[in-house]
């Protein structure tokens, strides 16, 4: 294992465990989990199905709890939080790329970028510049009053990038983003998330392909719930033939 | 996530299905509307109970002679003269009877009475000028007759509106003379239009007379008796039962008959049977009122029902906006939201149609239209009320969702 790169510590897990109980079987999806993860880092997550990566990421995001263990994001143990700070934390601090992207139908890619803003507080007219802006750093400003059906699946991925990035977050947290999406738009979609690395972001991501954790700058291999590889690696650059 | 925030999202989500808005709006729609034109009913037949009874005259008190019997057989009130008229003297001296402002005799028999060239078949009442007093009834043309006409027993008649119209038509009756059993007597006066009293009996179908006139000409004998009825017209309320009191024991006194026993004559209070009535009327409307609350009830389940509908369906739409930072509160605020929106636009419009249906019913019965602000401000209460307790669990359900499994919901 690699000595993490320099900076200051954006995720602290310690002993993370989270056990589900269907019937009278416990499943213990992840079994004591450290890990710590620095601001500017690009991880890709890896493992089979059941290895515990995507319970990992979900609990990173905020949308679950742990059974035991602490969880500190930004210097605050997320654990112990109500459901109320809870929401508050996944509103402004974490950003959340879904593989099935997740936007609401019927709805414009203007309007479901301002979701997270509505829940911010943030005014209309406000709104409604940030997500502009947002859908313009995806390349999607020309799209903006496209509802999803009207548009294809890279781009309703990157509609879905928008909205995790429109509020400003610390860490963008991404499940299987390409897992609906061709090679070509697969490469576009981390094309954009490597331009937002470089940018800045802190980017977590979760997949089970090679090709798409080769992208990223540190590659975390699971295996039943535990980590069992911890690489920091040179990252392909994505770049989409023409 | 502020309220108006909120309502615009509650109405756009309710936009997308537009077909099931409606048909779940309909409920509270119906409800609101059929409690609005109810009670305007019961309101309506409430005024026309009162009015009708207003056309009896209030404050009223009738006074008749008592019952025959004959083995076994009882005559009911007035069957047998017991008054005299020595009696109605009494009644009317206000030494004797100071709570009664205003009396009259009403002395009544069938007959026929002739114009010209018409004649047609009315009741005729041999009374004294307090009559048109305690009835509250004004001539529209010519004068009434007086205590002079009365004890001079001369011979005017004064018509009602039915009467006038079928022996005269159009034209006005008063100085022309009309003949009662083969009697010409002068139309003094045309009575205004008093309509149906409570009985359903038509008020107008009369001709009056002075009551020694009609003692003298219509009916003959049984001088000392008064073969009809006493009116006694109290002025309030309070002095009808006081009136009632004193001529009670003053006929009592005059007809030696002790407390307890059974009297030979009936004191009736008017005032009592119209407020007896009244009350069978509310009872009506409250009747009314409760059918249609049921139907408000019926609606609010079907908002329950679609909402609950509703938050099954959209499961991953709540955890994808708990997701991104909806907390547990603006997720039961949205639904709760939602359900108000469909409810209270369902009783705003039940309002409109509600109105709409009193409006024509009122016209089709002849009635008063009576819609009480009251009554709207409650049902669009009510209506808003029903969308905060029918949509009130299926909101709740919604904000304990887990943002995860709502996720992963398929």
């Amino acid at each position: 294992m690699s000595a993490p790169p320099p900076g200051p510590a954006l995720i602290a897990v310690r002993g993370l465990v989270r056990v589900y109980r269907s019937g009278d079987v416990d499943l213990r999806a992840l079994d004591g989990v450290d890990l710590e993860i620095h601001e500017g880092e690009f991880v890709a997550i890896m493992g089979t199905s059941g290895s515990g990566k995507s319970t990992l990421l979900t609990l990173l995001g905020g949308l679950d709890r742990a059974t035991s263990g602490t969880y500190h994001l930004a210097g605050e143990d997320v654990t112990t939080l109500s459901k109320n700070r809870l929401a508050a934390v996944r509103n402004k601090l974490i950003g959340f790329v879904f593989q099935s992207f997740h936007l609401l139908a019927r709805t414009s890619a203007v309007e479901n970028v301002e979701l997270p803003l509505i829940y911010a507080g943030v005014r209309a007219a406000e709104r409604r510049k940030r997500a502009l802006a947002a859908l313009e750093q995806v390349g999607l400003s020309g799209r903006a009053h496209h509802t999803p059906a009207q548009l294809s699946g890279g781009q309703q991925q990157r509609v879905a990038i928008a909205r995790a990035l429109v509020n400003g977050p610390r860490l963008l947290l991404a499940d299987e983003p390409t897992g609906n999406l061709d090679s070509r738009t697969s490469l576009e979609v981390m094309a954009l998330l490597q331009g937002l690395h470089r940018a800045g972001h802190t980017v977590v991501l979760v997949t089970h392909e090679h090709d798409i954790a080769a992208h990223a700058s540190r590659v975390i291999v699971m295996k039943d719930g535990k980590i069992v590889k911890d690489e920091v690696q040179e990252p392909v650059q994505a770049v989409v033939p023409p | 996530m502020n309220l108006r925030e909120t309502i615009r999202v509650a109405v756009r989500a309710l936009g997308r299905n537009k077909t099931r808005a409606f048909l779940t709006a309909l409920g509270v729609i119906i409800g609101v509307a059929s409690v609005i034109s109810m009670v305007a009913i019961g309101e309506g037949a409430k005024a026309q109970v009162e009015q009708a009874f207003a056309s009896m005259g209030s404050n009223l008190l009738v006074v008749r002679s008592g019952s025959s019997s004959s083995g076994g057989h009882r005559g009911g009130a007035g069957s047998l003269p017991t008054l005299k008229w020595d009696d109605l003297r009494a009644i009317a001296d206000p030494s004797q009877v100071p709570a009664a402002k205003h009396v009259a005799v009403e002395l009544r028999a069938s007959g026929t009475i002739q114009s010209e060239d018409a004649n047609w078949q009315t009741t005729i009442y041999g009374t004294s000028p307090e009559y048109f007093v305690i009835k509250d009834w004004d001539p529209v043309s010519g004068t009434l007759f007086g205590r002079s006409d009365v004890d001079g027993g001369r011979k005017v008649v004064v018509l009602g509106q039915t009467v006038a119209k079928e022996l005269f038509g159009l034209s006005d009756p008063v100085g022309s003379i009309v003949r009662i059993k083969g009697v010409p007597f002068e139309v003094g006066a045309v009575l205004e239009a008093k309509g149906q009293s409570a009985m359903g009996n038509d008020v107008d179908d009369a001709a009056i007379i002075p009551s020694s006139t009609f003692q003298a000409r219509i009916q003959a004998g049984l001088a000392p008796y008064v073969n009809g009825t006493i009116y006694v017209g109290a002025g309030s309320p309070e002095g009808v039962s006081r009136a009632e009191k004193q001529i009670d024991a003053l006929l009592r006194d005059r007809h030696r008959i002790g407390q307890g026993e059974e009297a030979d004559f009936t004191i009736r209070n008017l005032t009592e049977m119209a407020a007896a009535s009244q009350q069978g009327t509310a009872t009506l409307t409250s009747l009314l009122a409760a059918i249609a609350a049921v139907s408000l009830l019926v609606g609010g389940i079907g908002i329950m029902n679609i909402m609950l509908v509703s938050v099954t369906e959209r499961t991953r739409e709540i955890g994808l906006r708990m997701a991104v930072g909806a907390r547990p509160r603006d997720v039961l605020l949205q639904f709760l939201v939602e359900a108000i929106v469909l409810s209270f636009g369902g009783g705003a419009v039940g309002v409109m149609l509600g109105v709409f249906g009193a409006w024509r019913l009122s016209a089709s019965f002849g009635w008063p239209m009576l819609i009480q602000p009251r009554v709207v401000l409650m049902s669009v209460g009510t209506s808003a009320l029903v969308g905060v307790v029918f949509g009130l669990y299926p909101a709740w359900k919604a904000s304990r969702l887990d943002p995860i499994t709502a996720l992963r919901t398929e």
